[in-house]
């Protein structure tokens, strides 16, 4: 059997997947996943190349369909099975509620390159929720000075570093007031010396009490800051260790190979 | 810009109610006046004559009717008479059993023959055989040609213009020309280089061509033009013009003598004489300028709306062709494919030409603008599709994950940014839409290579003509291409460096510098 939570009290969880199934073609990617996390929680999937880490964190945002599994996210709940046979209205409906509690950051950040970066903040809450123009501004400046980048506003995304690139990417995703945050390694198109800046945004978050869920490869990030780790390999969780015990004393064999090189 | 367009409709809808309301009814009547002297042409003051004109005139008169010019390309005159877009045309047609399949023919208005033209200097013709193995110009569907045709070894060549014929016997290029008496006496008798060989060939016809089945307008015609050769008004026309022969002469039974002095033909002549100092050369170029505004103006606005037709239809089929389901798809596919695969002119006169067939009449402003809009949309909409593809997935990703619907993120996020990836290919395609609507010349708008035709035609001078067109084209063509540089770099906000003021563009002030400005 595969591990699927960690979680110490019997409350309900902010995030539960249920028997997650994908695959492309006719190549399985992910089979059986299933996670349960805590409001709060902020926590690290690791594992090789091509285990469905990145896939899984997609299918959490609808970004990939899944074939088969439960997804509930703050109280809304997607049973996908068969959804891709079922009608595309009923699935955009389904999925743009889910999407409205998530927020996604990306490995290459996606910032759009045409506005600066308040304007990438602001586009969404008057798109999407209708916001007047001024109180996104005024949210977007705020969001900005919590990342530290107040300064930059009027910048556009081909004149920043990357560090500053993808805290204003992690700023965007915030003016949607997600209860979810997903990363999908959102360290790895960066020169070591930005990743700091970015990964001490994401311990801010932390400590305000955000709900986080990082695919990285940033294994010093996932035991420092992580509340526990979840290891992934062929499709499924393998192991889901607190952050010491899984570098100091993992219990499966595969966890132990693949940290053999960080430990 | 859609001045034209109203006035076209406003015409239309005022000539409708003058047929209602005014006694008078009109006889409209089509000629090409393009290299067409002495038959219908511009004269140097740019208002219609020529002896056709005249008869014309003169059989409207005799009708009660008034005369009202409609132009046509030459190959679009027969078929321009089968979609009514005039009652006659009268332009050196001549009667020939195959013609008369197609259009009734009034009674000749005109008898000629066939004039060979060759170099100066050339030894006697004195039978078409004697042509045998040289190469001989003519026009086409003349009975010079099938006259040619019938002459064994004679290798026949046609042309557009009898000027450019002429013109290369002059050059050497050809042996001589055959083509009616009246061409070959104002195209050729003028030029020193040239001279008139051998008798008379054959017996040329003209007759006016009416719409097949409208015995009543033959009737009519040919009674006003019996009227208009008994008055003798007929012999003074054609004496003025030089045209009275004794071949027209024997055919009408009158006398072999003019009657008048041959004032047209000799001021024809002294117009177009060769030795044209500098000065006088810019008084004819000066004296073109209302006719080349207002063909440039047909030819800015015909581009204009054409352009626009073509970004508003070929940005909904490339929306089809990315997004779409696959019957759209489809659909989109075939139009494009289609459309980049046949000529343009080919679509246009199927457009023009073809369509009253199936009841569907479109006037030449919108068969022009219909025809370059809609071969434009096709590559319009390559343009657009490469534009939408090369937004990398991401920024569709990023909008879907902040909850846009795919409609939202490709209208504030994929298609701004296409936007300035495009611009440079479409700016393309408008300066080469505007060099294309040329081809509306063949729908009876004077554009301006309209305005070229006629005026080249009339003047002789090709060369001086040719480079005054060339250049309102490149001048038209040049502020665009700026606006479009200026709009690209504005855009270009992604590759701004970093303190760099908006407007502030790399590279920008260095080009203001290379061009001064």
């Amino acid at each position: 059997m595969y591990p699927t939570t960690r979680m110490e009290n019997s409350s309900e969880p902010l995030l539960s997947v249920h028997g997650l199934h994908k695959s492309f073609d006719d190549n399985p990617i992910l089979k059986g996943v299933s996670l349960d996390v805590e409001k709060g929680d902020l926590v690290s999937i690791i594992g090789p190349s091509g285990c469905g880490k990145s896939t899984f964190l997609r299918c959490m945002n609808f970004l990939e369909i899944p074939d088969a599994g439960k997804i509930s996210i703050a109280g809304v709940e997607i049973d996908c099975q068969g959804l891709e046979d079922a009608p595309p209205r009923d699935l955009k409906e389904k999925a743009h509620k889910l999407r409205q509690h998530v927020g996604m950051v990306f490995q290459q950040f996606n910032l759009f390159p045409h506005k600066t970066i308040l304007e990438n903040i602001m586009l969404a809450p008057m798109v999407v929720r209708g916001i007047p123009r001024e109180d996104a501004e005024k949210n977007g400046l705020r969001l900005l000075e919590k990342v530290g980048l107040g300064a930059l506003a009027d910048r556009y995304p081909a004149q920043m570093s990357g560090g500053q690139q993808q805290r204003a990417g992690i700023a965007r995703a915030l003016a949607m007031n997600p209860q979810v945050m997903l990363y999908d390694e959102p360290t790895s198109a960066l020169d070591p010396e930005l990743v700091d800046e970015v990964l001490k945004v994401m311990k801010d978050l932390d400590n305000e009490g955000m709900t986080q869920i990082v695919v990285t490869h940033e294994m010093r990030f996932a035991r420092d800051a992580s509340d526990y780790i979840v290891f992934m390999e062929k499709g499924h969780i393998v192991e889901i260790s607190d952050e010491d015990e899984i570098f100091q004393n993992p219990k499966d064999e595969r966890t132990r190979q693949f940290l053999k090189r960080f430990i | 810009m859609l001045r034209h367009l109203a006035s076209i409709l406003l015409c239309t809808a005022t000539l409708a109610v003058a047929q209602e309301t005014a006694p008078q009814p009109v006889l409209r009547w089509a000629a090409d006046p393009d290299s067409n002297a002495p038959y219908t042409f511009y004269g140097s003051d740019n208002k219609l004559t020529g002896f056709e004109y005249e008869i014309i005139n003169a059989i409207a008169r005799h009708m009660g009717r008034k005369a009202e010019f409609v132009q046509n390309d030459w190959d679009g005159l027969i078929p321009g008479l089968g979609r009514g877009m005039y009652d006659v045309v009268i332009c050196g047609i001549e009667i020939t059993p195959d013609k008369a399949g197609e259009v009734l023919f009034s009674n000749p208005y005109y008898v000629t023959f066939e004039q060979l033209v060759v170099r100066k200097g050339t030894a006697p013709i004195t039978s078409l055989d004697q042509l045998s193995g040289k190469q001989i110009g003519t026009l086409d569907q003349t009975a010079a040609l099938s006259m040619l045709e019938k002459t064994p070894g004679v290798e026949a060549k046609t042309y557009d213009e009898e000027i450019n014929a002429y013109q290369d016997v002059a050059n050497g290029r050809l042996f001589g020309v055959l083509l009616d008496y009246p061409i070959a006496k104002y195209y050729a008798a003028p030029n020193p280089n040239l001279q008139f060989s051998g008798p008379p060939f054959g017996q040329i016809v003209y007759g006016i061509a009416i719409k097949k089945g409208n015995t009543e307008l033959q009737q009519d015609i040919n009674k006003a033009l019996q009227e208009v050769i008994a008055s003798g008004e007929m012999r003074d026309i054609l004496s003025r013009w030089g045209l009275w022969t004794p071949t027209v002469a024997g055919a009408f039974g009158q006398p072999e003598d003019p009657s008048q002095a041959d004032t047209s033909y000799k001021a024809f002549v002294a117009s177009h004489s060769e030795e044209a100092s500098f000065t006088t050369r810019l008084q004819r170029y000066w004296s073109y300028w209302p006719l080349l505004l207002n063909a440039t103006i047909l030819t800015v606005e015909i581009s204009l709306v054409g352009m626009m037709l073509a970004i508003a239809v070929g940005f909904t089929l490339a929306i089809m062709r990315v997004f779409g389901p696959w019957p759209l798809r489809w659909i989109a596919t075939l139009y494009i494919e289609i459309i980049r695969g046949t000529p343009l002119l080919i679509q246009l006169l199927i457009l023009f030409y073809g369509l009253p067939n199936i009841g569907i009449k479109l006037a030449p402003f919108v068969a022009g603008v219909l025809g370059l809009g809609l071969n434009y949309a096709a590559y319009e909409a390559e343009n657009y599709r490469a534009g939408l593809l090369a937004i990398p997935k991401g920024q569709m990703e990023a909008a879907r994950a902040l909850g846009m619907t795919h409609f939202q993120g490709l209208r504030f996020v994929v298609i701004p940014q296409s936007f300035r990836l495009v611009l440079p290919p479409v700016t393309n395609d408008f300066i080469s839409l505007l060099k294309d609507s040329s081809l509306v010349s063949m729908v009876t708008l004077v554009d301006l290579t309209g305005a070229y035709n006629r005026i080249a035609t009339q003047s002789f001078d090709f060369f001086g003509t040719g480079l005054l067109v060339a250049a309102i084209y490149l001048l038209i063509g040049l502020p665009f291409v700026r606006l479009a540089r200026y709009t690209e770099q504005t855009l270009a906000v992604d590759q701004r460096r970093p303190n760099q003021k908006p407007g502030m563009i790399p590279g920008l002030n260095m080009i203001n510098k290379l061009t001064n400005r």
